[in-house]
């Protein structure tokens, strides 16, 4: 039973890996069919760095990723706080209506942004407002709920004495928000803010609803790709963000691995200091 | 006290681009798209529809639960190895959900394609092509395959903190693996099941890019129906009464199943 779980394992990993390995054998074929491997070449990547226009699509995505996720995180943690000293009845309220862009199948925010929009646009007078404001605000909007969800834990977690017994110490409310309250809920801020960046990075549906022609993310412009054949290069992009990513993972779990074990040895020197008392 | 100021951009931010947003797909699904008055037209007028609406409502459950069936053995599995084991394994299934799943979904173009990568193969071995694309199978495959991480997240993030104390105490009251399994382990573990099948439905029924590529015009699901309106055929309100029908419907669903849980449904929703 247990080895044929271990197989059944092995076997659903092959499927979920499958497709990226197609991409990455791709990345190094000299024909521009993905079916057919004609001969092995590095050209592809030389491709994509001389491809200026590919490059600015990355650095719109990135330049959109990096911003809405910063903001959405001060925005976020701050809201956190905030909703975390709300009485039960509001703070509910208020989490579920936080919910709402997570329950939603993206397409219905995008369309439900894309509408607003259409309507500024109708006041102010222009024919379309659609860009870079109108794309960082709905990355802003659907990156906010991932920062509060990942905060709020770790301020429930927290002592709520601390920050009573800072302020007794003479503490300004805004010193011990800094010195006491976002050192301890840290951790859940960074991962708010990590999950905020790549799903940020890896938006197309609702990016695709709110872009105009003046502002195009990365996704947005493989999907528009699609109705050609693939220019090989973008299998080479793939790669390069795989190999960035495994490496962003591998790294993020090595620093999670070694926090662990520090605590473990913080828990148990502190266990023998009181045993020596 | 001064702290729940601090929520207050955030309150203000919400109302503007998440609360209003909903008003106004209200709005336009209930107005006449030339003269502004109020009307029930758009959404009679999904009535056309319903052979699709019934399709990505089945095709979306049949992915959802190919996922269980496929994501709780895993799950459980990753839950049973060591801790750094857990943590390589995680990693393993969030990483495919990082990378751009258009691409992804391209890459299954070229496996099944009737001049692709199994079909090639077949034929170099001498069998018959199959045609393995441009069909509901296909559609449902391309839905299993995006979708599968957010079954096995919250069903391992569940299994990883079920108490084995009580698997101990079964086995101790004489349950043999697969009673332990049936009394505790399952009934333990439906506020996952319950969050995995929702995190798979939703984005499922609700997609245009999977039966795009993978689909043929047979193929269609609401999700392409309300693409189209707003990107070629440019009837903003069909589109906002095909939107406003979706959103009811996952509300129903999900409050059915929350109710039918006796969970609040947030447990396991976020990865650990």
């Amino acid at each position: 039973m247990k080895k044929f779980s271990r197989v059944f394992t092995v076997l659903v990993f092959i499927f979920l890996y499958i497709p990226m390995i197609v991409l990455l054998v791709a990345s190094f074929n000299t024909g521009a069919d993905v079916a057919v491997f004609k001969g092995f070449t590095f050209s592809q990547y030389g491709e994509f760095f001389r491809d200026d226009s590919l490059l600015r699509l990355l650095r719109n995505s990135v330049v959109i990723a990096v911003l809405s996720s910063l903001l959405a995180t001060v925005l976020g943690t701050m809201a956190a706080v905030g909703i975390h000293s709300m009485r039960a009845r509001m703070r509910r309220l208020v989490l579920s209506a936080t919910n709402i862009p997570m329950t939603n199948p993206d397409i219905v925010t995008g369309v439900s942004l894309a509408l607003l929009f259409a309507f500024f646009g109708h006041l102010l007078r222009t024919n379309s407002v659609l860009g870079f404001w109108t794309l960082l605000i709905a990355h802003i909007t659907f990156n906010l709920p991932y920062v509060i969800l990942s905060v709020m834990p770790k301020l429930a977690q927290m002592d709520p004495d601390l920050e009573e017994a800072a302020l007794d110490l003479g503490c300004t409310p805004m010193q011990a928000l800094r010195k006491v309250i976002l050192p301890e809920i840290m951790p859940g801020v960074v991962s708010g803010a990590l999950m905020a960046f790549t799903m940020s990075l890896d938006d197309f549906v609702i990016s695709y609803f709110v872009t105009g022609s003046g502002f195009v993310t990365l996704p947005v412009e493989i999907y528009n790709y699609t109705k050609k054949p693939i220019p090989p290069k973008i299998y080479a992009l793939f790669s390069l963000m795989f190999a960035a990513i495994l490496l962003i993972m591998v790294g993020m779990n090595l620093l999670q691995m070694r926090d662990a074990t520090n605590r473990r040895s913080r828990v148990r020197l502190i266990g023998r200091s009181e045993n020596a008392n | 006290m001064k702290n729940k100021l601090l929520s207050a951009p955030y309150l203000v931010w919400m109302v503007i681009f998440t609360i209003i947003p909903l008003g106004v797909v209200f709005y336009y699904a209930l107005t006449d798209s030339l003269t502004g008055h109020f009307t029930l037209a758009n959404l009679a007028g999904m009535g056309t529809y319903l052979p699709i609406i019934l399709r990505s409502i089945w095709l979306a459950f049949l992915a959802a639960l190919i996922c269980l069936v496929i994501g709780y053995p895993v799950a459980y599995c990753i839950a049973q190895a060591s801790p750094t084991r857990q943590r390589f394994y995680s990693m393993l299934v969030m990483l495919p959900m990082c990378m751009s799943f258009l691409l992804r979904t391209l890459a299954w173009v070229s496996l099944l394609e009737d001049t692709g990568i199994i079909n090639n193969f077949l034929r170099l071995i001498g069998l018959t092509p199959l045609p393995l694309i441009r069909n509901n199978g296909a559609v449902v495959l391309g839905m299993v395959y995006n979708y599968l991480p957010y079954m096995i997240l919250p069903l391992y993030t569940v299994i990883m903190k079920i108490d084995r104390r009580l698997v101990e105490a079964a086995q101790d009251l004489g349950c043999n693996s697969a009673k332990v399994f049936q009394k505790v382990i399952l009934p333990l573990s439906v506020p996952g099941i319950i969050s995995g099948i929702t995190m798979v439905f939703v984005p499922a029924v609700s997609t245009f890019y999977i039966s795009q590529k993978l689909g043929s015009p047979g193929t269609t699901l609401i999700g392409d129906v309300i693409e189209s309106q707003f990107k070629a055929a440019y009837n903003p309100n069909l589109g906002a009464a095909m939107s406003l029908f979706l959103m009811v419907l996952i509300f129903l669903c999900v409050g059915a199943m929350n109710r039918f849980s006796g969970t609040d449904g947030e447990e396991g929703l976020m990865a650990p």
